[in-house]
């Protein structure tokens, strides 16, 4: 017989390495898949892993794709160390890309210097309405966040579809579901000459270290650790769960939200159908795999940018097909788990049985 | 107990048991006689109910031999305990709530042993009216109070024809009318040959009513007497060793001014099994404690929520401290107008278990350690480490986890804790529940230093004893019920009792009509 046993002192080492074995594992089994469909499969580790880091527009590229998973992820790590379980990243996301499209161009060819800030400022409240609807749903009527967060990331998509075929529709764009696109002073500008490196990515990692700094140095961020470890102590000590709930979920709407917009005006230039490659859904691994530590999402962050750009890259070298990105992601998710299950429990045989 | 010249009933040589990192039990020897009520004292942590655990078969033993009736055993499991004779009744009692009693005392026989039995209802009917047990077999447990529960616990080893009963703390859930019920029992089952192993917390019991007693420390037979040629203070301190201090009689004081009140008070219960406030009134004196006695689940828990602000509906005009309503302020505003709280769930309300003492530490307590909403570390690390020198807190330092701490060391710092916030009001529950003499005496000490100070304490125990002890008012408690409050130096423990039990609520409901009617 084998039973599940609560280990009595989980070790701290395992803890921070439970990250790398489960990419380790994740590797492997990618190994095994390759192989059966016929791959070489150092080769594919090669384009998936190595390529994406090998010249400098790959790196570039890179932090593209890091920037809006990077914004997402530290707001989702905020929600989850408070306990909230907001899944609405990607729907803040669309939503934050839709309100500032809107006001990109409603500012047109402007040359107004406060465009782009209040571009920027549009998305960022659009993703904290989108964030705060659920929320508010939540501390009224006692809503299951998963649920109503999920619910909103589809409506936010399908309102986006519908402004880029109804009222955001470049008239002269003979007819493609695509806005017109934005006037440079509502372009996000770009790093260096050569690449796509934006504003974003800059925002993304302040971001990071203004949430890292919350949550070890004040006593916000105190009262949210408490609240996500042990809420009867946080009730018992009279920290406010309205309060704490509402901040936070605004906090990651925000991000989110700014993320939206930095896509919309930053790479793309305009507002498309496909903003989001699902970047709200990785950010949630991202954030898993940094350890709910905002700091920790950086690193994290990086890597799920890697794995994005392999993924391309895997499609047009070798041919192996794009959703194998997806179950790459759900097969590390599912190992990170695992292992963090393993930290906190053992197997143990008994012998039962055998008596 | 050589003079019965009997084989003994139960024998235990060397008994030793190793968990990682704890030796739970060093050569534990210990001698039972037919017919003996024999106390098992100690601490917590001194290895007791390892020791019952192995007897009953749940634990065991590493090392050591069991003789029952003259006969070297091995006991594997509980079943295998009963069927040797051996019954006992856990501090927290296995029923099933929706089935009778007679179904549930059906449920552990075997089928050979119901055989046997023939008509379990009227044996049940048969030894209720031999032992006073008043336990009728078609009645559901969840219409019985604690106390018949217990008893019907007890029917269930009694039915099995049990040769020896194991109690693990038996009293600490009943009301003083009861104990002397349950004592009454246990002196007839052991003027019929039953020889019952009691765990008490509370010596004077022991002096009570046990022919002997063994003293565990640490896991080893430290000594054994005849409670009966001791006294509880003797046996205190064979418990603690000598270094302790005795709990003696503390001076009463007279609250001063009227700080905390509480007005016609009702609030419907939140749970299904929650109990209903019903028009409870009180006055909190500066500079006194206020004790409420009465038994786990008559509105204690419910009481504290309101008050705290945990439970966050209004209740306008119900509550208020130095004379303005606070009733609508969440707890958090109301610890800062100086109240304070000590929680009966001390791990996972009272104290984060994965957090540190210095995080713990600024649960409650941020005045001062809190400058433009940045935490000072530095200097709540520095305070933490003098909370844990002042209360003598067992532990690593500051930065233990609070789960790593034995239950009576937590307690005496979050003790520390609220009393460090110098609160006007502090609401005191259960505040040495499963706590040692040692800590439970410095933990009652603080209390009263607290009080010597002016701050006004509400103090909600199960302990009648500790009570009496500390508080300078008294009431109870009883389904919702505030019984009258009154001077400790008036009342006594009978009269307390009875009140646990409810006996004043008549005269509440009467009088409410008279006055609706008038």
């Amino acid at each position: 017989m084998i039973l599940i046993q609560a280990r009595t002192e989980p070790s701290s080492l395992m803890k921070v390495a439970s990250p790398l074995l489960a990419i380790a594992l994740t590797l492997i089994f990618g190994c095994v898949l390759f192989s059966a469909i016929g791959k070489s499969p150092i080769q594919a580790l090669h384009v998936l892993l190595i390529a994406p880091l090998a010249d400098s527009y790959n790196i570039g590229e890179m932090f593209v794709k890091m920037g809006p998973l990077l914004l997402c992820a530290v707001g989702l790590s905020l929600c989850y160390r408070a306990n909230l379980w907001n899944i609405g990243a990607e729907g803040q996301l669309l939503a934050g890309a839709l309100g500032g499209s809107a006001m990109a161009l409603y500012f047109g060819d402007s040359d107004s210097i406060l465009a782009l800030p209040i571009t920027l400022l549009a998305g960022i409240a659009s993703g904290m309405i989108w964030a705060a609807i659920p929320t508010y749903l939540k501390l009224r009527f006692n809503s299951n966040l998963i649920l109503t967060t999920i619910m909103f990331n589809y409506i936010g998509l399908y309102l986006l579809i519908w402004a880029v075929h109804g009222p955001l529709r470049d008239p002269q764009g003979f007819g493609f579901p695509e806005s017109a696109m934005f006037s440079d002073t509502t372009l996000l500008p770009t790093l260096f000459e050569s690449s796509r490196i934006h504003l974003g990515i800059v925002f993304a990692i302040i971001s990071a270290f203004i949430a890292w700094f919350i949550l070890s140095k004040s006593h916000l961020g105190f009262q949210i650790r408490v609240f996500g470890s042990d809420e009867p102590a946080a009730k018992y000590a009279g920290f406010s769960s309205r309060k704490l709930s509402w901040m936070v979920m605004l906090f990651a709407g925000a991000l989110a939200g700014l993320a939206g917009v930095s896509e919309t005006t930053g790479p793309i230039g305009q507002l498309v159908p496909n903003v989001s490659p699902g970047y709200g859904y990785s950010a949630i691994i991202v954030a898993y795999l940094g350890r709910l530590n905002p700091l920790g999402a950086i690193l994290a962050a990086v890597f799920m940018a890697v794995l994005y750009m392999g993924g391309d890259l895997a499609q047009i070298e070798m041919g192996i097909p794009v959703a194998v990105v997806s179950m790459f992601q759900g097969v590390l998710l599912f190992f990170l788990l695992a292992c963090d299950f393993f930290i906190n429990n053992r197997l143990a045989f008994s012998n039962k049985a055998t008596n | 107990m050589k003079k019965h010249n009997l084989v003994s009933r139960l024998e235990l040589t060397n008994i030793t048991k190793q968990y990682p990192g704890c030796l739970a039990n060093d050569n534990i020897s210990l001698t039972l006689m037919p017919g003996e009520i024999h106390a098992l004292l100690g601490e917590n942590g001194a290895g007791k109910s390892t020791l019952v655990k192995t007897i009953y078969g749940v634990v065991a033993p590493d090392k050591g031999d069991i003789i029952w009736n003259g006969k070297e055993v091995s006991i594997k499991s509980p079943s295998i305990a009963r069927d040797l004779g051996i019954g006992m009744v856990f501090q927290h009692f296995s029923l099933f709530e929706t089935l009778t009693v007679s179904q549930n005392i059906e449920l552990c026989l075997s089928k050979t042993q119901l055989n046997e039995i023939g008509d379990l209802a009227e044996r049940i009917t048969h030894l209720s009216a031999e032992y006073g047990l008043n336990v009728k077999p078609s009645r559901y447990v969840h219409s019985l109070s604690i106390g018949e529960r217990q008893r019907v616990e007890i029917m269930r080893c009694l039915v099995q024809s049990v040769k020896l009963l194991i109690l693990d703390e038996p009293t600490s859930v009943l009301t003083p009318q009861e104990v002397s019920g349950l004592f009454g029992v246990l002196r007839t089952l052991s003027n019929e040959g039953c020889s019952i192993l009691f765990i008490s917390h509370k010596l004077h019991e022991v002096t009570e009513i046990c022919h002997k007693a063994t003293i565990l420390r640490g896991g080893k037979v430290v000594d054994t007497c005849i409670p009966q040629r001791e006294t509880p203070a003797s046996i205190a301190k064979m418990m603690v060793g000598d270094l302790a201090e005795q709990d003696a009689g503390y001076t009463k004081k007279e609250g001063t001014v009227g700080v905390f009140n509480v007005e016609d008070l009702s609030l419907a219960a939140k749970q299904p099994f929650g109990t209903t406030l019903k028009n409870l009134n009180f006055e909190l004196k500066s500079g006194e404690i206020l004790g409420i006695a009465g038994v786990a689940g008559n509105g204690q828990d419910e009481l504290m929520a309101i008050i705290s602000g945990e439970d966050e509906r209004s209740v306008k005009n119900s509550l208020s401290l130095d004379g303005s309503d606070i009733s609508d302020l969440n707890a958090g505003e109301r610890r800062k107008l100086g109240m304070a709280y000590v929680p009966e769930e001390r791990l996972g309300r009272g104290a984060v278990p994965d957090m540190s003492l210095t995080e713990n530490t600024l649960l409650t307590h941020s005045q001062g350690f809190i400058r433009n909403g940045l935490v000072d570390w530095q200097s709540i690390k520095g305070y933490t480490s003098e909370l844990i020198t002042k209360y003598k807190v067992k532990c690593h330092g500051e930065f233990s986890e609070a789960k790593s701490l034995s239950g009576g060391n937590l307690q005496k710092f979050i003790m520390g804790r609220e009393i460090g916030q110098n609160p006007k009001v502090l609401i005191c529950a259960h505040p040495t529940w499963g706590v040692d003499v040692g800590a439970a005496l410095a933990i009652h000490q603080a209390l009263l230093e607290l009080r010597d100070k002016g701050a006004a304490i509400l103090l909600i125990s199960e302990d009648i004893d500790e009570l009496f002890l500390l508080a300078d008012r008294m009431a109870a408690v009883c389904d919702g019920y505030l019984s009258p409050v009154v001077k400790t130096e008036t009342t006594n423990i009978d009269q307390i009792g009875q009140w646990m039990a409810g006996t004043f609520i008549k005269n509440t409901s009467a009088s409410d009509k008279q006055e609706a009617t008038a």
